[in-house]
């Protein structure tokens, strides 16, 4: 087992590798150029040269990818270009809040959603199909758009949630109570929204592995045995369907992390998919550099901790299988 | 086939994209024809759905801040998000079927670097990917066509790689190689036609996701660019007249979802006509894009993974 998780351990850390070789020289090849967002349009070759200079960008590309490497491992991550800040604060601020964001959402979503999809497995086919087009649709809507849907009845018609921030303007004046109150009231929307689409994923998904199961030889055993049908959803069903579950919460972490980015957007909640954006419109480079490689990081840890649950459930998979390691 | 016709889901899917690329194709037709257009922006902006405009004009859908027929931008928006979406797709088949085939029929180094490939591209979030790249370059939507074909195949190369493994097992194969045939030719020609029929499957879904994330590039200003319409930039200009005109970003969307949810329901009907039965989960994993069956060698070892 911990051969496994160190194997994977090992995939994890090439893909973070991959990223950031990847996005270094993505970020170099492209056209635009940080030096000209920062001067301002009325630079002069002169200053734009001496800028290049100061932020190192004159000097050869391996060298830059070295330098910028070693700093990154050391824990000095640059200040950023567009606002001087040092990235670390910058990314420190952010991460906390798509953890609560994201973390959040997949508790929700999978609960609500394995508990949709348990009910449509053993539901009669006329509430499966009703709940089918539920969940296929909440499974399309694009987070961006739901979220403007939310803002529109629950912030402008109902008046009841904030539309957008994560914290009022009076946050800091609050006492404890009314601080945390002031925090689940803004979070609110961002939430439903990424749950909503959470659910109609993780419901299709759970129906069908349930559907898979159910027709099961050993399933047919057991009810040939006599068991109680509560039974053999509790014990045959629904155990065998635990483990293709929890591989899919690995697999679904980049796509989680995906819509977080336009729910982020959407309703400027401060989290890392915000500071990305905000980093890639102004090219502002060592925050996209910064951004990209803790999204990766995040996504990889999660996906190790989903293996360790996956091989932690089911024991089947513990002697050294490596058949589909997908989430690398 | 037949079971395919009978399928409620697939006559949905394929209505819905019968329609939205009739309406497409004829948008010159079916419309004021002049998306961009700007006559008059004061007397004809925000005119709400169903309402004429002071020239007497009908606006089905009403007008948007600078006076454009919603429904024309729509439909024009359509022909974007159609190409675009096709155009992604079928790069993305064509490499997944190179990367799948490949691998699956050149074992050793060949496999282990294209296997690896794949779930690299896999693990990595893809609209990370896809915000850096369209935002690095000009936006324009023949670079959106390229980052969502090259950031799509996984899904495609995952399920050719576990087809072209089972097929290379069978007789027809050991004796077309049997028969001296160079090895790309028994690919090309024997395990390839043989191993397509699912990846149908993924091209549906596939569509979906690309019209999806395209709107949602647009949406971000990283997309086509204004004031070319696409459902994305729609929305997002809808945005800042939520409160005064809320059908602007309203209608987008809905079409948008439809649209997606046409895909999946096609791709589903589809997957479950050439795997009668038990097929659903794997119609659920290819929804989300994530997996492919996962790479057993031939029979023996049944599905369990």
């Amino acid at each position: 087992m911990f051969l496994g998780l160190a194997r994977r351990a090992l995939a994890g850390a090439a893909v973070v590798v991959g990223v950031v070789t990847l996005t270094f020289f993505l970020l170099r090849f492209a056209p635009g150029e940080p030096v000209a967002h920062l001067l301002g349009p009325a630079a002069t070759p002169d200053q734009v040269a001496a800028q290049r200079q100061v932020l190192g960008l004159d000097r050869p590309l391996a060298a830059q990818f070295g330098a910028w490497l070693s700093r990154f491992a050391r824990g000095d991550w640059g200040r950023s270009i567009a606002t001087g800040r040092p990235v670390r604060t910058l990314l420190a601020d952010a991460v906390p809040a798509t953890l609560e964001l994201a973390g959040l959402s997949l508790v929700l979503s999978y609960a609500l959603g394995v508990l949709v999809g348990a009910l449509q497995a053993s539901a009669g086919p006329r509430t499966d199909t009703a709940l089918s087009v539920v969940s296929v649709t909440l499974f399309a809507l694009p987070g961006y758009w739901l979220g403007l849907a939310l803002i529109m009845v629950f912030s402008h018609w109902a008046r009841a949630l904030p539309a957008f921030g994560a914290a009022g303007l009076d946050a800091d004046l609050l006492s404890g109570g009314a601080r945390l109150i002031d925090r689940l009231r803004h979070l609110a929307l961002p939430l439903a929204t990424l749950t909503l689409i959470g659910i109609g994923g993780t419901a299709r998904f759970v129906r069908g592995a349930m559907r898979e199961i159910r027709h099961a030889p050993f399933v047919r055993t057991a009810a040939a045995k006599g068991l109680s049908p509560t039974r053999i959803a509790r014990r045959h069903v629904a155990r065998n369907a635990l483990t293709p579950v929890l591989t899919l919460l690995g697999l679904s972490l980049p796509a989680l992390f995906s819509g977080t980015v336009f729910v982020e957007v959407v309703f400027a909640w401060p989290g890392i998919g915000r500071r990305l954006v905000e980093a890639v419109q102004a090219r502002d480079y060592p925050v996209v550099m910064a951004a990209t490689v803790v999204s990766a990081v995040l996504v990889v840890l999660g996906n190790l901790a989903a293996d360790a649950l996956v091989t932690w459930v089911d024991p089947r998979l513990r002697p050294g299988h490596v058949a589909g390691g997908a989430g690398g | 086939m037949n079971r395919l016709l009978r399928d409620r889901r697939a006559l949905f899917g394929a209505t819905v994209l019968a329609l939205v690329t009739v309406a497409a194709v004829a948008a010159p037709l079916v419309s004021s024809g002049q998306p961009s257009a700007q006559p008059q922006v004061v007397a004809l902006r925000f005119v709400p759905p169903l309402a004429r405009d002071p020239a007497g004009r009908l606006h089905v859908l009403g007008t948007d801040r600078f006076g454009r027929d919603v429904w024309t931008r729509l439909v024009y928006g359509a022909r974007i998000s159609l190409t675009v979406g096709a155009l992604a797709v079928l790069l993305s088949l064509v490499l997944g079927v190179a990367v799948g085939g490949a691998a699956g029929f050149w074992p050793g180094p060949v496999q282990l670097l294209l296997l690896g490939l794949t779930d690299f591209a896999l693990a990595l979030p893809r609209v990370v990917l896809l915000l850096l790249v369209a935002a690095l370059w000009q936006p324009s939507a023949a670079l959106v066509i390229v980052v969502l074909g090259l950031t799509g195949w996984m899904a495609v190369a995952r399920l050719v790689y576990g087809e072209v493994r089972s097929l290379a097992a069978r007789p027809f194969v050991a004796s077309a190689v049997a028969l001296g045939l160079p090895r790309l030719r028994v690919l090309v020609h024997h395990i390839l036609p043989n191993a397509l029929t699912p990846v149908i499957v993924a091209a549906a879904l596939g569509l979906g996701n690309a019209i999806m994330l395209e709107a949602g590039l647009s949406f971000l200003g990283l997309g086509v660019q204004p004031p070319t319409p696409s459902w994305g930039s729609m929305i997002a200009s809808g945005r800042d007249t939520l409160v005064n005109a809320p059908w602007v970003a309203a209608a987008p969307g809905l079409v948008l979802v439809l649209v997606v949810v046409a895909c999946t329901l096609l791709g589903d009907a589809i997957q479950e006509a050439l795997e009668p039965g038990g097929g659903a989960l794997q119609g659920a994993r290819w929804a989300l894009g994530v997996l492919a069956p996962p790479p057993l060698p031939p029979p023996a070892r049944g599905a369990g993974a």
